[in-house]
C-alpha cells in the first residue's frame, strides 16, 4: 500500500464506501421491480414474436463473456491499487473499459436490430418490459464507463491519492454489481426465453 | 514497558482479496455460465428440471461473485453492509414473489367465462 494513502479508503467499513453500498442495494431493488415486471409480462406478446423467436444465444453468450471478463480485470485493477502500482491500475482499467465498451456496442446493435425489424418497445408488453430491463442495465453500464474514463484521467494527472483510491473502490463495487445483475438477465431473460 | 514508536502499525483488516481469489471467482463464474448455456441451448434435460438447474447455476454464480468479487462479509468484525444486503434480499423476495403471485391469480380470474369454466374443469377436476 502506498504510504501516502489513507489505508481505510478502500475498506468496506469506510463511511463513504458503506454509503455507496446502500445506494447499490436500493439499485438492486429497482432492478428487482423491473425483473418482476418482465416476469409478469413475458408471455404477453400480443401476437408478436416471443423471446424464443428473437434472441440469438451465441450473441448473448459473447456479451456475457465480455462483461464477466471485464469484472475480472476490474478486480485486478483493485489489486494493483492495493500495491499502489499506478501504471498497472491504468492498464487494467483500460482493458476493463474496452471490454465494457464492446459489451455496450453489442447491446446497442442488438437493440437497433430489433427496432429495425419492427420489434421495438411499442410492439408488445413483452418487448416493453424487455427494453426497460435490459436498457436500464445498459444505461448503468454507460454511466460506469463515463465514470471509469474520468477516473482514469484523474489518475493520469494527479496519481493515486486517497480520494481516487476510494473512488476506484466504489467503481469496482459498481462494476461487479452490474455483472451480477447481468447474470440474472442472462439466466432469466435469455436462457429461460430459449427453454420455454 | 513502552511500545517502540517505530513499530509498524497493524494493517487494518481490509477485505481486499488476492489475485488467487479473483482467478478462482472468474473460473467458477465461467464454468457456471458455460454449463447453464450448454444445458439451455441443447435442451439437455426436461423443461421443468432444466429451469430449476439453470436458475440454481445462476444463484451459485451470484454467491461466488458476492464472496470472491464483492468480498461480502469478509472482515474482522460483523459488518453493516451484510445486514443491509440481507434486508435488500428480503425486500426483493417479497417484491418479486408477491408480484408473481398476485398477477398469476389475477390472470386466472380475468379470463373469459368459457375459459374460466374450462380452467375450473381442467385444473380443479370439477365436472360440469
Amino acid at each position: 500500500m502506498n504510504p501516502s494513502i489513507d489505508p481505510t479508503a478502500m475498506s468496506p467499513s469506510s463511511k463513504t464506501v458503506f454509503g455507496f453500498w446502500l445506494y447499490l442495494m436500493t439499485d438492486c431493488v429497482l432492478f428487482a421491480t423491473l425483473f418482476a415486471t418482465y416476469a409478469v409480462l413475458r408471455h404477453n406478446t400480443f401476437g408478436g414474436p416471443s423471446g424464443t423467436d428473437l434472441f440469438s444465444l451465441p450473441f448473448v453468450l459473447t456479451e456475457t463473456m465480455l462483461l464477466l471478463t471485464s469484472s475480472f480485470t476490474c478486480g485486478l485493477a483493485m489489486i494493483a491499487a492495493h500495491r499502489g502500482a499506478k501504471t498497472a491500475i491504468l492498464a487494467w482499467l483500460g482493458v476493463t473499459f474496452l471490454l465494457g465498451a464492446s459489451f455496450l456496442a453489442l447491446e446497442l446493435s442488438e437493440f437497433s436490430h430489433l427496432v429495425a425489424e419492427g420489434n421495438s418497445w411499442q410492439r408488445s408488453g413483452f418487448l416493453s418490459a424487455f427494453f426497460t430491463l435490459v436498457g436500464t442495465h445498459g444505461l448503468h453500464i454507460t454511466i460506469g464507463l463515463l465514470w471509469m474514463g474520468t477516473l482514469m484521467l484523474r489518475l493520469l494527472r494527479r496519481g493515486l491519492t486517497t480520494i481516487s483510491a476510494r473512488r476506484l473502490m466504489m467503481l469496482s463495487l459498481f462494476w461487479h454489481f452490474l455483472d451480477v445483475i447481468w447474470i440474472f438477465i442472462f439466466t432469466l431473460v435469455y436462457l429461460m426465453g430459449a427453454i420455454s | 514497558m513502552s511500545r517502540p514508536t517505530s513499530a509498524p502499525q497493524p494493517q487494518p483488516e481490509t477485505a481486499q482479496g488476492s489475485v488467487g481469489s479473483y482467478v478462482l471467482g472468474f473460473a467458477l463464474s465461467l464454468a457456471f455460465t458455460l454449463t447453464a448455456y450448454a444445458l439451455a441451448a441443447n435442451h439437455a434435460l426436461p423443461s421443468r428440471t432444466l429451469v430449476t438447474v439453470v436458475l440454481g447455476l445462476g444463484v451459485m454464480q451470484l454467491i461466488v461473485q458476492l464472496a470472491l468479487f464483492l468480498h461480502l462479509g469478509k472482515g474482522s468484525k460483523p459488518q453493516w453492509n451484510v445486514s443491509v444486503f440481507s434486508f435488500a434480499l428480503l425486500v426483493i423476495v417479497i417484491l418479486v414473489g408477491g408480484s408473481l403471485w398476485i398477477m398469476t391469480n389475477l390472470n386466472y380470474h380475468m379470463i373469459s367465462p368459457t375459459d374460466t369454466d374450462r380452467a375450473i374443469i381442467h385444473d380443479e377436476g370439477v365436472g360440469p
